[in-house]
């Protein structure tokens, strides 16, 4: 029943790193790029959420829906201020003014918000489900992580199969010039992109930070790597892979917390991503790409 | 006389020459300074950290620029160095001459470090960009978490090693204790001075320069300009992306050696994903793929945040700042575009002049 319990919350971590990591993965597959920042997207819409839910009384699905508000227009905003004038320059230049914009995003909350911890309240206000005469108790955060990541994957995944505009997204991300060939205004696809991608942080962000109540300028600095590493894990570029890489990763982190130890948790779940990398170098289901001469 | 002879040397053989110079002139120039008793003591706290900066940010400039290869673990070959080395530092202290523990620490510390960028590159150098730049990353945080977590002791039974806690060792009472998880080394004699750090600076540069201008260097060059291509004329791919690999660990590992013998205590945590990025950040800002680039702006930005106390708060946001605008400023193609038109501009002005002067001359 242990098992069982270390199991479901690990399943609710990584809910939270798929959603995270399907904000990284369709930024990759569609700008080809790694957006380091979007770590620091989730951090500042759970601050967003903070204030509106904890000081300002809001709503907490209105608070939720005002985070996403804000990371949309944040992270368009960052695509074409930082990223959009690199589009054509080599993808470290793009990497390190991701590296630039996570530090800028994290020193700009550390001056306004201080980097005192914050006591996140969690935005799931329903009671804990009780199974099994009392052995088994399963949080109403693990929960509502659990529906919401499920919900999301099936509604993204529609979104992309079944609009025009989704097919706009897949073409850009085959073959960007062609696209652009075929009418597609690539740039205004690839800001969707990131509006979807920084929504999805927000979500994540509200979601985290209910189960794990710290709020710090780098809280979304390491769930950030590791949604990243799930990505990677998962098979870059493709969503059912961040979904199932997010999920594997949240149960490995919680099983190895549970079983082998707290402080080598991470050591763990970074080395089976470079046994699965060195086994499957595009990731559990990315496809393999030939580089021609 | 002397200036055609300098206009006769090969022009990498002269920007090398260039670089030493400098390298040499600062050292010379903090010498002099120290002697005459105008230096701060805050800016003399900064040189041996300067030292280890510089040889960080050149090995790393070696993976970057030369190999094209992202790492994002730099930090972790950083740790295992120090800590190995210093281990050997510490243990044997009391017994052989100091010169030669030092020595050895060095030695054994680049030796680790080497070891690991092996045992990480044979694997990781068949993925190629963002993966490699990925698994580093995951190396790094690998090494931290470890080394957070390792207790080490010896006693007369010999060592004894455990990843839980100091007692769980099983020490005897006479037993010594190593490495004490998060607490990490302690007690360090501090042995590490500007000299020392200089020469090993001079060491990085030779075999650095050395490399790159060598037969390995030219195919380590090739691969990263167009792998296919490099392959098709029969260089060996993975076993000089090694050799550029290797080299760069062992110095990362040395200028974990010379960084943790500055300091009384080592931990883990110091060697970050952060300070990785911070290396990162001077290779970039310095010029990737220049070494006297590296130079500097390892050197500038490791006094910076110094003189900018003034500024704390503000000093990692104006970092950022420059960093995002250096990047969309150098590398944005119009921009690019746009800077040569102005260059060539005023290239061609000055030429012009040069040919008037020319003869003006010719008629005096």
């Amino acid at each position: 029943m242990q098992f069982l319990s270390y199991l479901i919350n690990g399943i609710s971590l990584g809910s939270v790193y798929a959603l995270i990591a399907l904000g990284y993965t369709m930024v990759y597959g569609i700008a080809k790029m790694l957006n380091f920042a979007h770590g620091d997207v989730i951090m500042i819409g759970s601050y967003v959420i903070f204030f509106a839910f904890s000081t300002f009384g809001m709503n907490p699905i209105l608070s939720v829906i005002l985070a996403m508000i804000v990371c949309t227009i944040l992270g368009v905003t960052i695509e074409r201020l930082a990223y959009r004038p690199l589009r054509e320059a080599p993808s470290l230049a793009v990497l390190i003014t991701a590296i630039g914009v996570s530090y800028l995003l994290q020193q700009v909350a550390q001056l306004l918000w201080s980097s005192n911890p914050k006591n996140f309240k969690s935005v799931v206000s329903l009671s804990p489900v009780t199974l099994f005469d009392g052995q088994l108790i399963i949080s109403a955060e693990t929960i509502v992580t659990i529906a919401v990541c499920i919900i999301i994957m099936i509604a993204l995944t529609a979104f992309i199969n079944h609009t025009s505009t989704g097919h706009a997204m897949l073409a850009v991300s085959e073959d960007r010039g062609a696209a652009q060939l075929m009418g597609i205004n690539v740039n205004a696809t690839i800001s969707l992109t990131f509006a979807i991608g920084s929504a999805l942080a927000a979500v994540a962000g509200a979601l985290m930070c209910s189960s794990y109540p710290t709020l710090m300028p780098t809280t979304g600095s390491m769930p950030g790597i590791k949604a990243f590493v799930a990505a990677v894990f998962g098979g870059i570029g493709s969503i059912p892979g961040a979904f199932l890489g997010g999920i594997l990763l949240g149960i490995i982190e919680n099983l190895s917390k549970a079983y082998i130890s707290t402080q080598l948790s991470d050591a763990i779940v970074f080395l089976v991503l470079i046994v699965v990398l060195i086994v499957k170098p595009t990731g559990l289901l990315g496809k393999k790409v030939n580089v021609k001469v | 006389m002397a200036m055609t002879k300098w206009n006769n040397i090969k022009k990498s053989t002269k920007s090398n020459l260039i670089t030493f110079g400098i390298v040499i002139g600062f050292y010379l120039l903090v010498q002099i300074l120290s002697a005459a008793g105008v230096m701060t003591n805050s800016f003399a706290g900064q040189l041996v950290p300067i030292c280890a900066y510089v040889v960080m940010a050149i090995s790393l400039n070696l993976v970057v620029g030369f190999l094209g290869e992202l790492s994002l673990g730099h930090a972790g070959f950083m740790s295992v160095g120090a800590f190995s080395g210093t281990l050997v530092w510490v243990s044997l202290y009391d017994t052989v001459p100091h010169w030669l523990a030092l020595i050895l620490a060095f030695v054994v510390g680049g030796l680790v470090a080497g070891l690991f960028g092996f045992v990480v590159g044979v694997p990781v150098l068949r993925l190629s960009g963002d993966y490699l730049a990925i698994v580093t990353l995951a190396f790094g945080e690998i090494v931290k978490n470890f080394m957070n977590a390792v207790y080490l002791g010896v006693d007369s039974n010999g060592l004894h090693f455990s990843l839980k806690d100091s007692n769980s060792l099983g020490l005897e009472p006479d037993g010594k204790i190593l490495i004490n998880g998060a607490m990490g080394i302690t007690g360090i004699k501090k042995a590490s001075t500007f000299t020392i750090g200089f020469v090993l600076v001079l060491i990085t540069l030779i075999v650095v320069l050395n490399l790159i201008n060598s037969r390995s260097g030219r195919a380590i060059s090739a691969i990263r300009d167009n792998e296919i291509a490099a392959k098709s004329v029969g260089i060996n791919i993975t076993r000089y992306k090694l050799i550029g690999f290797v080299t760069s660990a062992v110095f990362a590992g040395m200028a974990g050696v010379l960084y943790s013998l500055n300091f009384s205590s080592l931990v883990a945590k110091k060697f970050d994903y952060n300070t990785s990025i911070n290396i990162l950040v001077f290779v970039v800002l310095g010029g990737i793929g220049s070494i006297r680039g590296s130079v500097i702006a390892a050197a500038i930005l490791t006094v910076l945040p110094e003189m900018l106390r003034g500024l704390n708060d503000y000093r990692m946001l104006i970092y950022a700042i420059v960093l995002i605008v250096m990047m969309i400023f150098t590398r944005n193609p119009k921009l690019v575009a746009w800077r040569k038109q102005f260059t060539d501009k005023v290239k061609a002005q000055f030429v012009k002049s040069k040919d008037k002067s020319k003869k003006s001359k010719g008629v005096a």
